[in-house]
């Protein structure tokens, strides 16, 4: 579909000129700083918007698309696009982005408007990663991501800032470097080409498949995080401000996902079927071994960054069962893994600017002390649990659906995860708002949310209760993409598999799939 | 060869004579306008450029072969050239502040070593290379040595020069083996007798080979034979040390280049595991090194050890994209390095300061500008997008892995991520740490000239980099 106006350039480029505006503001307005960071953010939103409601649901092709001609030495363009799989990250990082500078708005007071330039700058370089078709593109908007992030958890972060900082950056550097590797040989083995629709559509020996594979994988899994190159994520998100931290959960690790499905699966297709199993049980270990550390964290923070390992370790297995459901779940799982612990942290963040503490036994009783608060937290704590009718469930259901299709054990295995997930979240969310009102809460005076709290959370609660009830609409987005994606991986070994059995079928009906 | 006597000629040598007059004129000028500080740097300022010109003009080949103007040297030359301005620019106000008294000799120096620079790119006969090598490292000797009260500086040219003196006497060892194989010095000629004299199977011509190769490692300081650089980088005064990392360098390069794939392309097979081995011990050792350095300046010098093993890489597939891209590679190298440079020198308000690591504690707070471009210049020397920093790494690797040597470049990558620590730990002190003293800044209108033009070099040559890509690849010898 040919669009005249370059509405992707426009949401990459529109938040880095932000960004580069707020530098000029001098630094005693920072009320100034805030303001404009905030107007940014909207306009980029309703910029967004038009994408969600002229996107053409029936194909599975490149849409919004714009491709110019950058560095011709290297047959480089400048080349975007979207699809029904990277429309709702899209959409995700300009809402999540709002968010991010409503909870950072009292809560940043030093170094202000590089705060806010950072945050736009990260905004338009994620935006990048999930619209170029270019992999050189996409290469440079991954890594220019690592600048404004590594800047945020170092400069804004909390006591271990440093080493939490340094540790992040040097994990996704070392992987990112090695997939560049890989880049440049897939460009000399797929026609001298950057472009990944054509890459994608080359086939290439077995033997280059699962080198590529690894180089990649190496790139993906730190990010995602796989166990066992999970080790980053704790400190960065622990240490993180909070508008890092969501951002972090939100959209940062979605990339990881995201470069599976868009470059590993598509181009190597034998590979990765080939690499399921082991892909399948490090997903179950990072399901079962993320779920299980959680239970003995004492800090919140810490502990909802575990539960992003085991959440991540969902959408992995979803995504390697290398079945319809699963893929679909994969995907919802990461928007849902997207809003829930975003909304987690964004609560967490909320809380901690009155309380300065993250030790769970520093609260209690928050129940009485705040309950609009409790009761925004008990959703996204249900929501992160997986209770029906939420969104959480919708996506853990169709990933585990997708398990047991391909194999019985991955599925056993992931619903275990879930009951341990349930433990504990629900103990988080006892040991926190319920028990005996800790003094030193009640010597904090702390006062329940206020309007601009509330705004910032309220979208969330919105989000997870639409998709929890009616996913249709953003599943909606991605069947004919998800359904071209397992045809390309499927293709390539003339196998179909024979997953569409009648339970299958039937449970999926039932969800509106 | 040659029958009836005739004057060579000089057309193609103009840029060089050129600047060597000014080299004369600036010693002169620095006599008559004793009271005017600015008349000698603004006429080798004037000098320079007009060499630049000239250059982009100049071709042809002269001195029987001996020495060719082709694009290839005008490429390096260029860098030179340009490494050149910008150590001008830098030093008007530093050489003040360090108490320098006699200028002259300190331009007319600068410009002399570019002179022997300028040779050495264009040099295809080993005695032409010799002669303009030894201008270029004879000048620099001096350069380092110039603050004499200075006893680190004293101690950095005395060890750089015995060190110097010792890589060229290798290099004549060298030569003069390779004259006694072949019977010529002409690359060319050498080319062509190895080709009849299956000469590779002669000990006597391939310890030639290796000597000139040792030799030149030591200029391009590529480890084991990098031992004087940080040293000198640290002893020398801040201009000439960035000075020194882009120009000498550069030639150095230049020269290498020329001598293996002129003189020596058919014992591709013999120097290439060679050079393989030289360039993941240069990035080995210094990204390596480099990770425990106290003091920036020290730093920076095993930063470009590191940077002279990648720009090594590019010249292992001995073909005209590897060259290009180890081109490339240095012209990106100038603007990043020149830059990092010269935010040091902004802070040497005073002797001594600005150069511990520790100056650099709180930049962010006291002088958020000079921090944010010492930000971006160490992105760049890391090789994040979107800086010039990637696109010079990414240009190598391509070529390298086109060639086929992916072992040599996983390693690249690899210390290449190592070497985000030492950089980034510059950034982490500028930006998470609190000021511990009082910082003051020396700007001055040449030093922001200098900043301007690297920050937009970095940042332009980083997301549109078409045009440098273009000119380096039709830049090879021989056109």
């Amino acid at each position: 579909m040919d669009y005249g106006f370059p509405i992707l350039s426009s949401l990459i480029f529109l938040p880095i000129i932000g960004a580069a505006a707020l530098l000029f503001i001098p630094r005693s307005n920072e009320g100034d700083v805030r303001r404009m960071a905030l107007l940014v953010s909207i306009v980029e939103f309703l910029l967004s918007l038009p994408l969600w409601f002229q996107f053409d649901k029936t194909t599975h092709l490149m849409q919004f698309v714009e491709k110019h001609p950058w560095i011709p030495a290297w047959n480089v363009n400048y080349y975007l696009g979207i699809d029904g799989i990277s429309i709702l990250f899209v959409l995700l990082s300009t809402l999540i982005t709002i968010l991010c500078v409503l909870v950072s708005w009292t809560a940043i007071t030093d170094k202000v408007k590089e705060f806010f330039a950072a945050l736009l700058f990260l905004e338009g370089a994620m935006i990048g990663v999930f619209c170029a078709l270019d992999f050189f593109l996409f290469y440079i908007f991954w890594e220019a991501m690592l600048i404004p992030m590594y800047l945020i958890i170092g400069v804004w972060g909390g006591p271990g800032r440093l080493y939490a900082a340094i540790k992040f950056f040097l994990y996704t550097l070392v992987g990112s470097v090695l997939m560049l590797v890989g880049i440049i040989t897939l460009y000399y083995h797929g026609g001298h080409t950057f472009d990944i629709l054509k890459l994608s559509a080359h086939t290439y020996p077995l033997k280059l498949q699962m080198i590529l594979f690894w180089a990649f994988f190496a790139a993906f899994a730190v990010k995602v995080p796989m166990w066992p190159v999970h080790t980053w994520l704790p400190d960065a998100h622990t240490e993180a401000p909070a508008a890092g931290s969501v951002i972090l959960a939100g959209i940062l690790i979605k990339m990881g996902a995201y470069g599976f499905l868009r470059f590993s699966m598509p181009m190597f297709p034998q590979a990765t079927q080939a690499m399921m199993v082991p892909m399948l049980v490090l997903s179950i270990i990072a399901i079962v071994y993320g779920a299980v550390i959680c239970l003995g964290q004492d800090d919140m923070k810490r502990l909802i960054a575990y539960s992003s390992v085991s959440h991540m370790g969902f959408v992995t297995l979803g995504m390697f069962a290398l079945n319809y459901q699963g893929l679909e779940g994969a995907i919802l799982q990461m928007v849902n893994h997207g809003v829930v612990t975003g909304a987690l942290f964004l609560s967490v963040g909320i809380i901690y600017e009155q309380t300065h503490t993250r030790e769970i036994s520093d609260y209690g009783g928050l129940a009485t002390l705040t309950p609009i608060f409790a009761g925004f937290f008990m959703v996204f704590t249900l929501a992160a649990v997986g209770l029906p009718g939420l969104n959480g469930f919708i996506g853990e259901f169709l990933i585990i659906l997708g398990g047991f299709a391909t194999k019985t054990w991955a599925g056993f295995f992931a619903a275990t995860g879930i009951i341990i997930g349930a433990g504990y979240m629900l103990w988080l969310y006892q040991r926190v708002f319920f028990m005996e009102k800790n003094p030193k809460m009640v010597s904090l005076g702390l006062r329940d949310l206020n309007c601009r709290e509330l705004v910032t959370l309220l979208p969330m609660l919105v989000l997870i209760f639409w998709i929890g009830i009616y996913p249709n609409v953003f599943l909606s987005y991605m069947h004919a993409s998800v359904a071209h994606l397992l045809q390309q991986v499927n293709a390539s070994t003339g196998s179909v598999q024979a997953n569409s059995n009648a339970v299958v079928e039937c449970a999926l009906r039932f969800i509106g799939g | 060869m040659v029958t009836g006597f005739s004057l060579p000629i000089i057309a193609p040598l103009g840029p060089e004579i050129f600047l060597a007059v000014i080299g004369c004129a600036v010693i002169l000028a620095d006599i008559i306008w004793k009271e005017q500080r600015y008349v000698v740097p603004v006429v080798s300022m004037a000098g320079a450029a007009a060499a630049l010109i000239m250059v982009t003009k100049a071709s042809g080949i002269s001195f029987n072969g001996m020495y060719t103007v082709d694009a290839f040297s005008a490429f390096f030359k260029i860098v030179c050239l340009l490494g050149l301005m910008f150590a001008i620019l830098m030093s008007l106000r530093h050489l003040d502040i360090m108490g320098v008294q006699r200028v002259g000799e300190y331009y007319s120096l600068m410009i002399f070593s570019c002179v022997g620079m300028m040779i050495m790119a264009s040099a295809t006969d080993l005695i032409v290379l010799y002669l303009g090598l030894e201008l270029m490292a004879l000048s620099v000797y001096c350069l380092v040595g110039l603050l004499k009260t200075d006893p680190r500086a004293s101690e950095a040219a005395v060890k750089y020069l015995l060190l110097g003196a010792f890589s060229s006497c290798l290099l004549l060892f060298g030569m003069s083996y390779l004259y006694g194989t072949t019977g010529t010095t002409d690359m060319a000629a050498i080319s062509k007798a190895m080709a009849a004299g299956k000469l590779t199977a002669n000990p006597a011509f391939m310890m030639g080979l290796g000597l000139v190769v040792i030799a030149f490692c030591f200029k391009v300081a590529a480890a084991p034979f990098h031992m004087w650089t940080p040293d000198a980088y640290e002893g020398a005064m801040t201009p000439v040390t960035a000075y020194m990392s882009v120009g000498p360098k550069a030639a150095g390069f230049a020269a290498l280049g020329r001598v293996l794939m002129e003189a020596f392309p058919n014992a591709h097979s013999e120097w290439v595991t060679a050079m393989i081995i030289l360039a993941f011990l240069t990035m080995a050792i210094g990204n390596i090194t480099a990770l425990c350095q106290t003091s920036i300046k020290r730093m920076l010098a095993y930063s470009s050890i590191a940077h002279a093993g990648y720009a090594l890489i590019g010249f292992l597939p001995g073909t005209a994209e590897g060259a290009s891209a180890t081109m490339n590679y240095l012209f990106m190298y100038l603007f990043m390095n020149m830059g990092a440079f010269a935010v040091i020198i902004l802070l040497q308000y005073k002797c001594l300061v600005g150069e511990a690591l520790e100056d650099y504690k709180g930049l962010a707070k006291t002088h958020p500008v000079a921090a944010g471009l010492m930000l971006v210049f160490m992105f760049s020397l890391t090789g994040i997008p979107p800086t010039a920093g990637f696109i010079g790494k990414f240009n190598i690797f391509m070529a390298a892995l086109h060639a086929g040597y992916t072992w040599i470049v996983i390693f690249a990558v690899l210390f290449s991520a190592i070497s985000a620590y030492f950089y980034l730990r510059v950034v982490m002190l500028m930006y998470m740490y609190e000021p511990e003293r009082e910082m003051e800044i020396a700007p001055s209108g040449a030093l922001s000239a200098v900043l301007a033009i690297a920050l937009t070099g970095v940042i332009l040559l980083g997301c549109y980099p078409n045009g440098i890509l273009s000119y380096a690849s039709k830049a090879i010898m021989g056109h």
